[in-house]
C-alpha cells in the first residue's frame, strides 16, 4: 500500500529544507503506532428535552403532564422505540437502535448538576468547567484532563470542531478549534506564512503567541497526515447538517492518527419553549439529525470504535409538564448517551427518581440522582488514562458518588 | 429670565460634570492611538494626527454627542432596505422578506462600522444590540430586526437605560424572540378558548381538531432573561419565584396581531382543491406592541420584595421595569459589561464601582456612564489584553487600508467564518467579549487569510499579524 508514513517522510524532507524542525512529524509517526484512547464529547446546547429523547413510557405522569407533546408508547402507531420495558427512544432515533442491540449504547438518566440554576449560560459553564456553582474556574474539564495526563505540546490531543473554542477545552494545555481541515491553511505562499509565524512567535501576548504556535504546528501535522477530500467508510453517509459535517471532520482527524485524545463538538437548537412537537415537529427533526449523525460516526470509525467513547451532554433537562405554549421550560435532570466499544451498553444506568408530584425536583422537574461529574469521572478514569489519584485535579472539590459501572472491565 | 439663565447654568453643570475627578488627557501618539483603537472600529490613515490636533478631550466630547457630527457621506454607502410587503400570502414569502431584510441590515452594519463618522455610537449600537440580543433565525423575529435596531436600540444608546429597557420590552422582535407574545395567564386563556368555542358552536361550527393544543399559558423565557441578562445579572439576587412573578406581570404584553403565521399557512395547505389560497391580511409593517388585558394574570404578585396588589394590568410590567432599572445590581451588571468592553477582560473592581455609582446618581444616563468609563485613568492605563472581536478585526482592517469598499458581502462571509455573523447569535447571551473566545488557533488562521483578502499581499502580514489583533 501507498503508506501514509512514506508521505509523512517526504513531507518531513520538504519541511527540513525550509528550516522547520520536524519534531512534530516524529510525533505524528509515533502517535500512529501507539493509538490513544479517544473521547468524543458532544454538547447539546440549549437543553434538550431528555424526557422526549429517552422516554420513560412506564410513567403515567409523563402522559398526564404532557397532553400534546408526549411520545406514544412503543406499541402505539409511530410509538417510541422500546429499550427495556420502561424506557424507550424517540421514534426518530431509530438509527441508534442497532448500537443499543449490539450493547454499544448505554444511557445515564436523571443525570445532571447539583447546582439549581436554570440559566443556560451558567449551567453550560458549570458543566464545561465541571465545577457547578463555581464561576471563577477559568479552564474546562477536558483541558484539565489534558494537563493532567501529558506534557505533549501538540494541540491535536484536544480538538474542537467548532468556530470558537468551547469552554470545555479552554485552558493551558494547547488545543485547537477548527471548522474544517481542508481549508485549514495559511494562503499567500510559504513566505507570508513564515513571516507571520515569526511575528506571532515574537509577540509578548502569550494568548497570541501560544495560539499561533499551536495553529502552525497543527497545520503541518494535519496536512502531512490527511489531505484532499475526505472519504468516509463505505456506505456511511453523514447528514449534510452542520452537526453531521462536524462529526465527519472528527472522524477524519481521528482516522488520520495525529494523536487525537479528546474531540468536542456541539449540536444546537434544543430550546423548545414553544411548539416542541412530539413524534413530528421541532424536536423530532433535531433528534433525527442528531441520531443519524451519531450512527454515521460510529460506523465510520470502524474498528476504532473499540477504543472510542462518544459522550453526549446537555446543560439541564426540561420541566416534566409542558408549558402553556406546547413547549417545555427549563428543568433539571437529563439523559446522557455513551456510545462505543468500551461501553457496557444495552442498559439505562442511574437511579430513576420517578415523575410523581412528590418525586419531582421543586415539584416540576426530573430530579437529579447522578452527578454529571460521576459520569465524566468514570469516562476519564475507566476509559481514558486518568489515574484515580489525579481525579481531584480534573474535578476540584468533587467527592465521587460511586461507580456507575458503565465500562467493561 | 434670570431663573431661566440660572436653570441653564445648573443644567450645564449637571450635563458636563465629570464622572470622576478630571484627568489630564494624554496627548501622545500612543495614547491617542489607544483611544482610537478602543473607541472606534480602528484608526484610518491620518486619524491619529487629526485627533492629536483637535485634542483627545474634544474628540471624545464630539463622539459622545454624535448628532452633532456630519455623517451624510455614509448614506450613499448603505444598501437600500427591501420594501416591507403590506401583506403576505404565505409563510415562505414572509421568511424570504425577513432573510433579505436581515441580509441588507448586516451589510449596512459593516458599512456603518467602516465608514460612519459616529464611531462610538456604532460601537454602542453593537454593544447594546448584543446585550439585548435577538436572533434572526427564530421564527418571525427577523421581520422585525431592522426596526428593532433602528427604533428600540439606536435612539437610546446614549440616553436613559430605562428608556432602552422599555423599548426592547415592547419591541415585536424581543416579544417574539423570548416568547412573551405567547405568554398568558393559563386560566384567562382557557376562559377565552371556551368562549370562542361557544361562539363557534352557536354559529354551527365544530371545534377545530387541535383546540386542546391551542391552549396558552405562562412562558418564563422573557422573565428569566430580563432578570439574568438584561438587568440584574445572574448573581443579582433573584429567585425562581421572582422569575415566575415577573413572567406573570408581563402576561398580555404581546403584539398587534397575535395569530401565528404558521397556522395561517397550515390553513392554506388544507384548503379544498382548486380554491385559491386566502391572502394573509397580516400587515408586516405594523405589528405594534399591544397589551391584551384578557390574557393578563391579575393575581397578587411579589417581585423582589415589592408587593403587586391583585387586579393590576399593564402597569405591572412597567413597574417591574422601573424596579429593575433602578436596582443596584443592574447598575453593577451594566458597569461591569461596559468596563469589560472598553477597558479589560478582567474589569477592575474600583472602576466598576465608580461607574455603577455614576449609573445610580444619573438615573442610568448612559452618556454619563460611558463617559465615566472612557475618561477613567484605568481606561488609559489598560493598553494590553483586549483583543478585537471578528467584527472589529474586519472593520479595522478595511479602515486601516483606507479602501473604498462598495460591497460588504465578502466581509460578511468572513464574519460568518469567524463565528460572528451579525444578527445570527442564537442564545440570548449575545456574542462573548473576551479574548479567549476569539483568539484561538483556528480563528487566527482564518484572520491571516482574511487579511490577505482585505489588504493584499503587501500589508497582509501586518494586518494578519499579532499587533493588529489587539484592540
Amino acid at each position: 500500500m501507498m503508506s501514509r508514513r512514506v508521505f509523512v517522510k517526504s513531507g518531513a524532507m520538504a519541511m527540513v529544507s525550509l528550516g522547520f524542525a520536524p519534531s512534530f512529524l516524529a510525533r505524528a509517526a509515533e502517535a500512529a503506532t501507539a493509538r490513544k484512547k479517544l473521547l468524543i464529547a458532544i454538547f447539546q446546547r440549549g437543553a434538550v428535552d431528555g424526557l422526549n429523547m429517552v422516554v420513560p413510557y412506564g410513567e403515567a405522569d409523563y402522559y398526564k403532564l404532557r397532553p400534546s407533546i408526549a411520545i406514544p408508547r412503543p406499541n402505539a402507531a409511530d410509538g417510541a422505540i422500546d429499550l427495556d420495558g420502561f424506557f424507550a427512544l424517540h421514534p426518530r432515533m431509530g438509527a441508534l437502535k442497532p448500537l443499543w442491540d449490539n450493547s454499544a449504547l448505554a444511557i445515564v438518566h436523571a443525570c445532571g448538576s447539583p447546582d439549581q440554576t436554570r440559566s443556560h449560560f451558567d449551567a453550560q459553564d458549570y458543566m464545561e468547567t465541571a465545577t457547578p456553582g463555581v464561576k471563577s474556574t477559568r479552564d474546562g474539564w477536558l483541558n484539565r484532563y489534558l494537563q493532567a495526563t501529558g506534557s505533549d505540546t501538540s494541540p491535536l490531543r484536544g480538538v474542537a470542531v467548532t468556530k470558537q473554542m468551547p469552554r470545555s477545552l479552554q485552558g493551558h494545555a494547547p488545543t485547537l478549534a477548527v471548522g474544517n481541515i481542508e481549508s485549514f491553511d495559511v494562503r499567500g505562499g510559504m513566505g507570508a506564512a513564515r513571516e507571520l509565524e515569526t511575528a506571532f512567535a515574537g509577540s509578548s501576548d502569550s494568548l497570541l503567541s501560544g495560539s499561533a504556535k499551536a495553529a502552525f504546528e497543527a497545520m503541518r501535522t494535519l496536512h502531512a497526515a490527511s489531505s484532499g477530500r475526505y472519504q468516509p467508510a463505505a456506505g456511511v453517509e453523514y447528514p449534510r447538517s452542520p452537526f453531521g459535517q462536524a462529526l465527519q471532520e472528527i472522524a477524519r482527524i481521528a482516522k488520520s492518527d495525529v494523536g487525537l485524545e479528546v474531540a468536542f463538538t456541539e449540536a444546537t437548537n434544543w430550546d423548545h419553549h414553544v411548539a416542541e412537537g412530539a413524534t413530528q415537529g421541532q424536536i423530532a427533526q433535531r433528534l433525527d439529525d442528531f441520531s443519524r449523525a451519531l450512527a454515521a460516526l460510529a460506523t465510520d470509525l470502524g474498528d476504532r470504535l473499540s477504543e472510542t467513547v462518544i459522550l453526549t451532554m446537555s446543560e439541564f433537562g426540561r420541566a416534566v409538564a409542558e408549558n402553556g405554549n406546547r413547549g417545555t421550560d427549563h428543568g433539571h435532570g437529563n439523559a446522557m448517551l455513551l456510545i462505543g466499544g468500551p461501553v457496557k451498553g444495552r442498559k439505562v444506568y442511574g437511579k430513576w427518581p420517578g415523575l410523581g408530584a412528590d418525586q419531582r425536583f421543586e415539584g416540576r422537574d426530573l430530579a437529579v440522582t447522578t452527578d454529571f461529574r460521576d459520569v465524566f469521572g468514570e469516562v476519564a478514569t475507566r476509559h481514558l488514562s486518568l489515574s484515580p489519584e489525579a481525579l481531584a485535579n480534573v474535578f476540584p472539590g468533587f467527592r465521587p458518588g460511586g461507580q456507575l459501572g458503565v465500562f467493561r472491565a | 429670565m434670570r431663573t431661566t439663565a440660572t436653570g441653564f447654568v445648573i443644567l450645564a453643570v449637571i450635563i458636563t460634570a465629570p464622572a470622576v475627578p478630571a484627568i489630564d488627557f494624554p496627548a501622545g501618539r500612543d495614547a491617542v492611538g489607544h483611544a482610537l483603537n478602543r473607541l472606534t472600529y480602528g484608526p484610518r490613515p491620518g486619524d491619529v494626527e487629526r485627533v492629536q490636533r483637535m485634542g483627545l478631550s474634544a474628540w471624545i466630547d464630539q463622539q459622545l454627542s454624535p448628532a452633532r457630527l456630519d455623517d451624510s457621506a455614509l448614506a450613499s454607502r448603505l444598501p437600500a432596505m427591501p420594501a416591507k410587503p403590506k401583506t403576505v400570502s404565505s409563510q415562505q414569502e414572509a421568511r424570504r422578506y425577513g432573510r433579505e431584510a436581515v441580509q441588507v441590515l448586516a451589510q449596512q452594519k459593516v458599512m456603518r462600522a467602516v465608514y460612519s463618522e459616529r464611531q462610538l455610537e456604532e460601537l454602542l449600537v453593537d454593544f447594546w444590540f448584543n446585550h439585548f440580543n435577538v436572533y434572526a433565525g427564530k421564527g418571525r423575529t427577523s421581520l422585525f430586526i431592522p426596526e428593532y435596531e433602528r427604533d428600540a436600540i439606536r435612539p437610546h444608546v446614549l440616553g436613559k437605560f430605562r428608556d432602552l429597557l422599555g423599548a426592547t420590552a415592547k419591541s415585536p422582535a424581543m416579544l417574539f424572540y423570548l416568547d412573551n407574545w405567547l405568554s398568558a395567564d393559563p386560566e384567562a386563556a382557557e376562559r377565552l378558548a371556551s368562549q370562542q368555542q361557544q361562539r363557534r358552536a352557536r354559529a354551527g361550527l365544530t371545534a377545530p381538531p387541535n383546540a386542546q393544543q391551542r391552549k396558552r399559558g405562562l412562558n418564563e423565557n422573557y422573565g428569566r432573561e430580563l432578570l439574568e441578562l438584561h438587568t440584574l445579572g445572574v448573581d443579582g439576587g433573584y429567585t425562581q419565584d421572582d422569575v415566575i412573578n415577573v413572567a406573570k406581570a408581563f402576561t398580555g404584553w404581546t403584539i398587534g396581531r397575535p395569530q401565528p403565521l404558521g397556522r395561517r399557512a397550515q390553513g392554506a395547505r388544507r384548503r379544498p382543491f382548486g380554491q385559491a389560497p386566502p391572502a394573509m391580511d397580516m400587515d408586516l409593517g405594523d405589528a405594534p406592541f399591544r397589551f391584551a388585558r384578557e390574557l393578563h394574570d391579575t393575581s397578587e404578585k411579589i417581585v423582589l420584595g415589592h408587593r403587586f396588589k391583585s387586579g393590576g394590568g399593564m402597569d405591572e410590567g412597567e413597574r417591574v421595569l422601573d424596579i429593575l432599572a433602578s436596582h443596584p445590581s443592574t447598575a453593577k451588571h451594566i458597569a461591569t459589561k461596559l468596563v469589560r468592553r472598553f477597558v479589560s477582560d478582567d474589569p477592575p473592581e474600583a472602576l466598576v464601582a465608580r461607574v455603577a455609582a455614576r449609573f445610580r446618581e444619573t438615573d442610568g444616563d448612559l452618556r454619563e456612564v460611558v463617559r465615566a468609563v472612557i475618561t477613567s485613568p484605568e481606561f488609559f492605563a489598560a493598553r494590553e489584553g483586549k483583543m478585537k472581536t471578528p467584527l472589529e478585526f474586519i472593520a479595522s482592517a478595511v479602515r486601516a487600508t483606507g479602501r473604498d469598499m462598495t460591497d460588504a458581502q465578502p466581509m460578511l462571509r468572513a464574519l460568518q467564518q469567524l463565528g460572528m455573523a451579525p444578527y445570527q447569535c442564537q442564545p440570548p447571551t449575545g456574542y462573548d467579549d473576551t479574548a479567549e473566545t476569539w483568539i484561538t488557533a483556528g480563528a487566527l488562521v482564518t484572520r491571516m487569510n482574511v487579511a490577505q483578502q482585505i489588504a493584499g499581499a503587501q500589508r497582509a502580514t501586518e494586518i494578519g499579524g499579532p499587533e493588529f489583533q489587539k484592540r
